[in-house]
């Protein structure tokens, strides 16, 4: 549905994409992931049609954005970042225009205008100026004419900012459930709304595409945390650099820290660990060294580590740049 | 066409669902109405020509202030981005605007043929209004309108403030309004070059009652050169 090679943009001296690659089947619900300024609206707009990169092709059903942007944006339903609209007009009016200048024959513009009110829950306010609604109808406004051509792709900028956690609930469940027959690409810098919507993720960081997998998998290759309460099983004191090495010892343990333990005679530690899951080797090593584990707790690493250690400060960047990023 | 005239349609509507209407148009046929009717009994002669000789000027300020919304505030809304997003190429969001303007103008101008009927039952008794002068007066000061519309157009496309849209546009207005008034300061050659460039001079050759090509192609090549602008502005705002 969606290909993008080696897309470029550069605004005077400022390189807003440098090299972006990837490819968005049919019916997946993509999550672009970044923080402000990465390039995640450029991306998109490139993809929308009417940005046309430095360098590097984006298609859309195998039409070139570029060569044909009418063609592709006939495809294509936008949601614009801060959802413009025209305030002075009418809900119904707003939608009947937007079905007009899209080229939806007269004969099937009040089905289909009538379709995507009922899929944004628009009936209530149809009469009503755009300027009178409050931010959640707004962006429902914005999503039905988005969807009013019944596109096969959306691309959708960010389409809960500002909302309330109510209204972002309901904006999600629309994108969810419209996700259900369309292709969706959504931008957005919370975490938690790609976990809950998305099927796939990729981080965009300075322009350069960092990660691209499934929200659940991402960072699981980082491995992740063990933290573990112990107590003597023998009533012997415990002494901490006599357990530690116990410890790091423990095949794919890859570091270990003091932790909160829990009253006198137990101690607490932190186990990092990589890629395998090292909850049995520990316990055999407790066992073998006299040790009873009170409490074994694991974290995995989560989106919003994974997230920050591959779009983290100056510093980080710098080192990062030549790792391979992580990809599917 | 269809997206054209959908554009314009919108516009159009919009214009006169808000107070903005009513202000510019009334304005103008207060002033241009006074002007024109302070003279005409004084001068005694039936005709509109007191009234096509002010217009002209009036267009000049009129004009941009039709203009200067119709760009800027889509830039300045975002909304302009959606419509970026549609299926609409660049010239026909420009030709639609264009075309709302122009008729809005249209409109601030039917309002003014009172004038003709009510000087044409002035008539004396015995003499027949001539209403060839009219008729062609009213032609010119569309064609000059278009041409400055185009211009103020292109005006609002370059800010996304209203303001900004407006001074441009009245200094485009201006310029190609009075340009061949400096022309007595100057050389004969360069005199007449700029003669030719001013919407006053062809304004007048028409309202005399002729439509020569040249003044016809004249218009249409500032309203085209306007429209052109405009639209190259526009693919540059959209990167």
């Amino acid at each position: 549905m969606i290909r993008i090679e080696g897309l470029t943009k550069s605004y005077g001296a400022t390189q807003a994409l440098r090299g972006v690659s990837f490819e968005v089947p049919r019916g997946q619900v993509v999550g672009l992931l970044g923080p402000n300024g990465a390039g995640k609206s450029t991306t998109m707009k490139i993809l929308a049609g009417f940005v046309t990169p430095t360098s590097g092709t984006a298609r859309v059903n195998g039409i070139d954005v570029s060569v044909d942007s009418v063609a592709s944006r006939r495809l294509i339903g936008y949601l614009p970042e801060n959802n413009p609209l025209y305030e002075e007009m009418m809900v119904r009016d707003f939608l009947d225009f937007v079905a007009e200048v899209r080229g939806i024959p007269r004969d099937r513009r009040a089905e289909r205008i009538r379709s995507a009110v009922e899929r944004c829950g628009l009936r209530s306010v149809l009469g009503k100026d755009i300027h009178q609604l409050s931010k959640g109808y707004r962006q429902r406004v914005g999503l039905a004419q988005a969807i009013v051509h019944d596109p096969d792709l959306l691309i959708l900028d960010e389409p809960t900012t500002g909302l309330d956690p109510n209204q972002i609930v309901e904006i999600r469940g629309l994108i969810k459930e419209l996700g259900r027959e369309k292709t969706v690409i959504l931008s957005t810098h919370i975490l938690s709304e790609v976990q809950s919507t998305c099927s796939r993720v990729l981080i965009i960081n300075d322009g350069r595409l960092v990660a691209d997998d499934a929200p659940e998998r991402l960072g699981s290759s980082e491995g992740g945390t063990v933290t573990v309460v112990l107590a003597s099983r023998t009533g012997a004191p415990l002494r901490p650099e006599v357990v530690r090495p116990v410890l790091e010892r423990v095949p794919g343990v890859t570091g270990v820290e003091p932790a909160e333990a829990e009253g006198s005679g137990t101690l607490g530690f932190r186990l990092r660990y990589g890629a395998e899951d090292i909850r049995r080797s520990l316990f055999e090593a407790a066992v073998s060294n006299e040790l009873c584990l009170l409490e074994v707790k694991r974290q995995h690493v989560s989106l919003e580590e994974t997230f920050r250690k591959l779009t983290g400060g100056e510093a980080r960047n710098t080192q990062d740049e030549n790792k391979p990023p992580l990809a599917a | 066409m269809g997206t054209t005239l959908a554009v314009a349609r919108r516009e159009f509507r919009s214009f006169f669902n808000s107070p903005v209407a009513y202000i510019v148009i009334g304005v103008f046929l207060v002033v241009a109405g006074w002007l024109y009717f302070s003279t005409l009994f004084v001068a005694g002669q039936a005709s509109l020509r007191g009234f096509f000789s002010i217009a002209p000027v009036l267009f000049v300020v009129f004009a941009p202030a039709v203009t200067m919304r119709l760009l800027a505030e889509e830039r300045k809304s975002g909304t302009l981005e959606l419509l970026f997003s549609m299926p609409l190429r660049d010239w026909e969001l420009v030709a639609g605007k264009f075309l709302a303007a122009l008729g809005m103008v249209a409109v601030g101008l039917l309002w003014t043929l009172p004038y003709p009927l009510t000087v044409a039952s002035l008539t004396a008794e015995g003499a027949r209004f001539d209403w060839g002068p009219v008729v062609m007066g009213y032609l010119g000061l569309l064609l000059m309108a278009s041409s400055f519309l185009a211009l103020g157009l292109w005006a609002s496309a370059l800010s996304r403030n209203q303001i900004v849209g407006f001074i441009i546009g009245l200094l485009l207005c201006f310029a190609f309004y009075f340009i061949d008034k400096f022309a007595v300061v100057l050389p004969e050659s360069v005199g007449e070059l700029l003669q030719y460039l001013s919407v006053d001079y062809h304004f007048a050759n028409i309202a005399r009652g002729v439509l020569d090509t040249r003044d016809l192609l004249f218009y249409l090549s500032l309203t085209a050169v306007g429209l052109a602008l405009t639209t190259r502005t526009l693919g540059n705002v959209r990167q």
